[in-house]
């Protein structure tokens, strides 16, 4: 088939809401879309377990520990879901792994902030995880089947780590005088880094229109930060607290909240390197890699020996 | 840092790497294994570990089939149209087909 009815029959698949699979034809540019998008999503799971590593030997409970540990546990998970279904399109894990430690690669702005108090994990939960989900749901139905089928299996996970977090701060915010600074202040700091976590405003979003053709997006950056404002700013008045924004005030006339301007300058200042905690993460991560070499080496040559061992039994047996 | 495993080599990622599996579960008793994703392991005893670990945290699974992706093949699809062209005329095969009073019952 000629490239144009090949996109013809792609295009139409898409129209029809007839998911693509790793082996159809597909256009070169859904494809670096796919890559791009799906993997800086899998390093943001990966990075995003380091700020709330910090805080497993600090847990104030025994509770509190073990669900932080199996929410860290999940986010490794789902990067892996994520870097599964990248590879599906033909590029290598190594590949991916590489481009994020070279700085090639982006991750989600949010985890180059550091994680000061306990409450940082009850406002990572809720607000930056809710965040994640509000972008995540409608990714369900992402166009390519790997990328869709890996964010309900993440969807499904997601929730628990919301509602935990929510809970920590629920407790903080009946507690002593001094916790419930500490949830306010948690707050204060990851509310506009969560708000930025849907990405630059639509007007400034030039890939937006064409991933949405594609069905790889379903809302634009601007409706689904509409739809976290709306949902959060009803949410905190059941934490007894406030969010630092003193333009936020619901309009009647939109049937939705107005929120304050973003500072886009921090945005871009924390995405192109310049945050609190980039080289940190970046050193850590690179570290990790390179200190557990050693054991992705051994245990390859372990598997060599033995499959080597086998196939002498077998002739043994012959 | 040993000396030839380098920055560069830590930045480009390894030479050896493990091998992909695909991940097959059995939800419960009865139940078919299903594909439910792949993942990097170095032997199968691994590989099954893995997807334990990354496919069952919520007791998704009571069974596990792992097999190495390169040895799975697959029809293409872009022959679909005429690979499939044999099933494609007979509707005679479906119950529906054939028409029947309403009185007949237990069919």
């Amino acid at each position: 088939m000629s490239a144009p009815a090949n996109e013809a029959v792609f295009q139409d698949k898409i129209d029809q809401d007839i998911r693509i699979e790793p082996k159809d034809w597909m256009p070169e540019a859904y494809r670096k879309t796919l890559i791009r998008q799906i993997s800086q999503h899998a390093h943001s799971e990966i990075v995003g377990m380091l700020p709330e590593a910090n805080w497993i030997t600090r847990a104030p409970s025994l509770k509190r520990k073990a669900t932080l540990i199996a929410k860290v546990q999940d986010e490794a998970g789902h990067g892996l879901y994520l870097y599964a279904a990248a590879e599906t399109l033909d590029i290598s894990r190594d590949e991916m792994i590489g481009q994020l430690h070279s700085g090639k690669a982006k991750y989600s702005s949010i985890f180059n902030y550091p994680t000061l108090t306990w409450a940082d994990m009850g406002a990572i939960g809720w607000l930056v995880d809710g965040a994640a989900i509000m972008n995540q749901v409608p990714l369900c139905r992402a166009s390519y089947g790997p990328y869709a089928r890996a964010m309900v299996r993440i969807c499904k996970e997601e929730s628990f780590h919301q509602r935990q977090g929510f809970e920590i701060l629920l407790v903080l915010s009946r507690g002593s005088e001094a916790q419930r600074r500490m949830c306010q202040d948690a707050i204060d700091r990851w509310w506009w880094p969560s708000v930025m976590m849907f990405g630059p405003n639509d007007d400034a979003s030039p890939n937006t229109a064409q991933s949405m053709r594609w069905k790889i997006k379903r809302f634009t950056n601007d409706e689904l930060r509409q739809r976290f404002v709306d949902v959060s700013a009803e949410q905190i008045k059941l934490l007894g607290m406030t969010l630092p924004d003193p333009a936020l005030v619901w309009n009647e006339t939109r049937q939705h909240y107005d929120h304050g301007p973003i500072d886009w300058e921090e945005f871009r200042n924390v995405l192109n390197g310049n945050g609190p905690c980039n080289k940190e993460r970046m050193a850590a991560r690179v570290q990790a890699h390179a200190d557990g070499a050693w054991v992705r080496e051994a245990a390859l040559e372990h598997s060599r020996k033995n499959a080597a061992r086998q196939s002498v039994q077998l002739e043994g047996v012959a | 840092m040993t000396a030839n495993n380098t920055i560069s080599n830590v930045i480009s990622g390894d030479k050896g790497s493990w091998p992909l599996w695909e991940i097959f579960i059995r939800s419960r008793q009865g139940l078919d294994h299903k594909h439910v994703g792949s993942l990097h392991a170095a032997d199968a005893a691994m590989a099954i570990e893995n997807a334990r670990d990354v496919y069952t945290r919520r007791m998704e699974g009571i069974s596990i089939w792992v097999v190495e992706s390169k040895f799975i093949h697959a029809s293409n699809p872009d022959d679909a149209a005429s690979f499939y062209d044999p099933a494609n005329d007979k509707v005679y095969r479906h119950p529906t087909f054939y028409d029947l009073p309403d009185e007949l019952k237990h069919m």
